[in-house]
This record gives structure tokens, sequence and C-alpha cells, in this order.
């Protein structure tokens, strides 16, 4: 079969591989119909994640047919189903499961040596993601294995398209999980740094958990014209201040609620001295990642305001304002986003018709030029926002 | 058959795809190149840093053996900069440093430099790799600029298809509870 696979940084290619294979009574095999490449594929791009290896079939938005079901997972799944594959992994029987934190199951991570040696403990199993969440393969390729497949599926009509549900594998979940961490009123405002995928659907969720207002932050126009059409005020930080802005639209109070949709890789500008620095020690491995946004955000917040962080951060960051943070009483929510969790709830609400997913995808190709996709979407050419891959 | 992936497949289980042939990369010729010119550039910088001395009296520039050592120090960081991810920056920084080594090597042609030979040769090496700089400043900046020009504008795209005055506050107002948080209190 045709897959997306990583050789190096920046280096990915659309090589012919074998087929997966069932290996556990639980998996299933389908036959993917849809998948998209996701900012934190951006990541793994750059070589910021470690312990990737060369051959590694990236992707981790997936969706399509069940072609086989596993022994075990029979119950659930038959031929035909049509799913679509949220990106962690679930077991759907550990205590961490039992509580909906689905991100952090006990037990699919296949690579757990690796995980506890370097976060403490495991982390649940992602597709298309580094060997220390199991090195699964993922789901930009013709076919995908479902490991925990009774589990690991969200199963969705025939009625609504590809392109309605793709999401529900992972940004729409993970914006709405953002604003869910804000415990949003009706008298807040939430800021948004990031206008990507993620920001989009973050902004959309705050808008539909009803925030009085929604500020959205970034410096590519279109994407804050797409802000813009999802109801948040745009702020470019490449033309007026940030703080400024944010304080201006609260009274000089600032945002109660903060979410970062940026991570790791925070615009570089020399406007924004930091960003500078950052890039130079993150080029001679003195930091791993970019926390210009964090910065920001710990500055700019409300006193015993939220923030809430989606964006992936890789490992270790320099200069946060701990002080700061302590003396304002902010409130940290984050981690990867617990899909399962949240997906029923935003299926209905897709098949209600409050929301449309598909309006984020700018971009649908086939699976051959994925790999120059890759770069359009990292150098955010053509006003590329979200690239759909038809295998 | 990429031998590297065939060497990583120990770490995949048997029923893992493992690749059977390759395809086109996402690596531009421009992005090879920089980081060929990235791993040049560590390469003479460590040779000047640590043989400065060396390098002065094989030029006759006797007395600049600090400042060797400090292009040296430039080398290395533009050839850290140019295997980054954005490797823009540390070839363009390459380009400024060409210049600086001509303008360093010049007093090295006078007539009465014994070692006045091997001052030519260095230019002539620099020349040669400045244009290589330069072409790759080209082709990075052609493979990865953001044109100018009209770009779309997605002021179309509410993403509500009931329009976004119905979707502020949906939730609360069609009376559900705030969805409930993660963790394990």
């Amino acid at each position: 079969m045709k897959a997306l696979v990583w050789h190096g940084k920046q280096d990915i290619r659309c090589d012919r591989v074998s087929d997966p294979e069932i290996e556990d009574p639980r998996d299933a095999i389908i036959r993917v119909t849809s998948c998209a490449i996701c900012g934190s594929d951006l990541h793994l791009f750059h070589n910021f994640i470690p312990a990737m290896l060369p051959g590694d079939i990236m992707g981790h938005e997936a969706m399509g047919e069940v072609v086989e079901v596993g022994s075990a997972a029979k119950s659930k799944l038959r031929t035909g189903d049509r799913i679509v594959v949220p990106f962690t992994i679930i077991c759907g029987e550990c205590d961490q499961c039992k509580r909906g934190n689905f991100s952090v199951c006990e037990r699919t991570n296949r690579r757990k040596d690796l995980a506890e040696k370097v976060f403490g403990h495991t982390t649940a199993g992602l597709f298309g993601y580094t060997h220390l969440t199991g090195g699964y393969p993922g789901g930009q390729a013709e076919y995908l294995r479902v490991p925990f497949a009774d589990a690991t599926h969200i199963k969705v009509p025939d009625n609504l398209t590809d392109e309605q549900v793709l999401f529900l594998s992972d940004i729409f979940p993970t914006g709405w999980q953002a604003a869910a961490q804000c415990d949003i009123e009706p008298t807040d405002t939430v800021a948004i740094w990031g206008c990507g995928p993620v920001g989009q659907m973050a902004i959309r969720s705050a808008i539909l958990l009803g925030a009085k207002q929604v500020v959205a932050i970034d410096c590519v126009p279109e994407r804050l014209s797409m802000a813009e059409a999802g109801g948040a005020i745009p702020i470019n930080f490449e033309e007026e201040s940030v703080v400024g802005r944010l304080n201006d639209l609260t009274g000089g109070k600032g945002p109660e609620k903060c979410i970062d949709a940026v991570g790791l890789e925070a615009h570089v500008t020399p406007s924004l001295p930091d960003t500078l620095l950052d890039r130079a020690k993150q080029a001679m491995l003195m930091e791993n990642d970019r926390p210009h946004v964090l910065r920001e955000m710990i500055y700019v917040c409300r006193p015993a305001g939220i923030i809430s962080i989606p964006g992936v951060y890789s490992g270790l960051v320099d200069k946060i304002p701990m002080g700061m943070a302590m003396n304002k009483g902010l409130t940290f929510r984050m981690g990867q986003t617990h899909v399962n969790r949240w997906t029923d709830d935003l299926l209905r609400r897709i098949e209600e018709g409050q929301i449309d997913p598909s309006f984020v995808i700018t971009h649908t190709v086939g699976l051959e030029e994925g790999p120059e996709m890759y770069k359009v979407f990292r150098d955010k050419q053509d006003s590329c926002v979200k690239v759909v891959l038809k295998p | 058959m990429n031998m590297l992936a065939k060497a990583a497949d120990i770490a995949r289980s048997p029923g893992d795809p493992k690749v059977q042939s390759t395809g086109p990369s996402s690596l531009g010729a421009a992005d090879r190149m920089a980081r060929g010119l990235g791993w040049f550039s560590i390469g003479l910088g460590a040779a000047e840093l640590l043989a400065a001395n060396r390098v002065a009296r094989g030029l006759g520039l006797e007395g600049y053996e600090w400042l060797i050592r400090g292009y040296g120090l430039r080398e290395v960081a533009s050839g850290v900069a140019c295997l980054s991810a954005n490797p823009l920056p540390g070839v363009t920084s390459r380009v400024a440093g060409d210049g600086l080594d001509i303008l360093t090597l010049l007093p090295a042609l006078r007539h009465d430099n014994p070692k006045r030979g091997n001052a030519e040769l260095a230019l002539l090496a620099v020349a040669g790799v400045t244009l290589l700089d330069v072409l790759c400043q080209q082709g990075l900046t052609r493979r990865h600029a953001r044109p100018s020009g009209p770009r779309r504008d997605y002021r179309d795209r509410s993403g509500f298809p009931k329009g976004l005055a119905a979707a502020r506050g949906a939730v609360r107002q069609a009376g559900e509870a705030r969805p409930a948080l993660p963790g394990i209190a």
C-alpha cells in the first residue's frame, strides 16, 4: 500500500509499504477514506518531538471503512462499519479510561518502558507519533491497523460526509477540550493564541459555550479572516500590541481565559526579542520548545484566570515566569485530548447542524501529493489552513 | 530501499507496515544544499577554531589568529542555523560571512607575502562557496517564501450552518450543563 513515511527532519515521502496485519484479537484494519495533516505533524516533520525513527508512518487524523476485525473486537465492530479513529488509542478498561482521562490510558502504549523513563508514567499510545507513545503506524496511508479497536473508534452515520466528521479524530475535540477547560462564564473574554486548525475549533467551541467575547491572535491574514468569520475579534500581532489590545478590550483587566493553540513552535519575529533567543537556544539544543505564548498569556491573563494549553510542548522550556503565575493565582489546564470523552456530544452537534467542522478545509489532495503539502502547510503558502488527503 | 528505515524495522512489531520502496522527498534541492553547507560550515568553523595558528601561517596572515578563531565561531553558529528547521537565516548569515572572509583575505594578496599563492587559492575557494551560498539562499527563498499578492479571504467560513448569532451561547441556551472537566478529583 501507499503511505506517507517519515525519513528524517523535513523528509516525508510517499512510499510503498507492506500492508498492516492483525496482531491482536482486539485489532481491526480500516481502509482509509480520508486523513489529514495536523499542526502537530509539523513538530514531527521538524524533528522537535524525540524518538521518531526512519520508516515511521505519519498521521493521526484518519477515518475509513472497517475491512478486517479481530475476534475480540467483533462484538463492537463489523466489516463495512464507517469509523473515525481517535488519535489516542484507548483500552476503555483501565482506571484512567474509566474516569474519561483517555489520553493517559495506562495500557495502550506499547513502549511503556520508554514513556515511564521520560514522562515518569506512561500515557496513551498515539497513532503516527513518537515511539515514546508507542510508535504506532499512522493513518496517512491506504490502510490502518487500529489497536484496541473495540474501544478505539467513533462510529459515524452514512448521512454525514467524511469532511464533516473527520476532525472528530483530533482537532475538533482538541479545540472543544481547550475551551471546556476554561470553564467559560457568560461574562468571560477568551483569548486564543494561534488561528491554525485547533485555534479555529477552539474559537467556535468558545462561541458555542457562551463566552462574552473571543479574541484570536495570529499574524496570517487569511487565518485571521477565518477566525473573524467564527465570531472572534482578530489581533494581528505583527501590526499591534497583543497586551495593549487585550487590555483595551477588557477595560484594562485582561482576559479571564487564555488558550495556547500554538505550542512549541511560536512564531519568531524581531519585534519579540524573546522569540529570537528561544530560536537560537532551540537550534543549539539548549531548550526544546519556544514558549513565547506561555509567557505572554501569563503576563496578560487576569488574576485568578485560567490558562488552557492544547498546543503541544515536547520537553524543557526556559524563562517561564512562575512567580508571576503563582502571585496572580492562575490555573493551568493542559494535556493531549481525551478524544472519546467528547465525541458522542460533538457528533450530535454536527448531526444537529450546530457546527460543521469542514469549514477549516482549504486543500484536498491525493496521498502522492502529501510530501509537497507538508511543505505548503508548514510555509502557510497558498492560504493553506487545513489539508485533507484522499488515499 | 532506505537502509535507515530497514534498520529501524527492528523497533517495529511483525504486523506493522515496512517500507518496500521510497517515493520523492518533501526536501527540495535547496533544502539539501542548505544541509550540505551547514555541515561544511561546522567543519570549516571547527578547523578555524582548532588550527587558527596553522591557517594564519598558511595564508601569511600572522597576527590574525584571534580573528580567525572568531570567524570559526561564526561558521559554527551559521552551520547550526543552516541545519535547523528554517535554514534561510543561517544561509543568509553565511553570505554575509563570505563577504567578511573576502575582505579579510585581500591584504594577504600583497606582493611581499610568501604565501600569496595560498591566499589566491583561498580567495578562489571563498568565491566559489559564495556562489553556492547565494544560489542556496535564492533557492530557499523561492521554495519557502509566502508569495505576496492577493490571499484568500475566509470571511464566509463561519462553520455554523445556522449562523453565528444562533451559535453564540448555544450550549447554555439549550439548558445543557457545562462540560465536566477531566482529572482525577
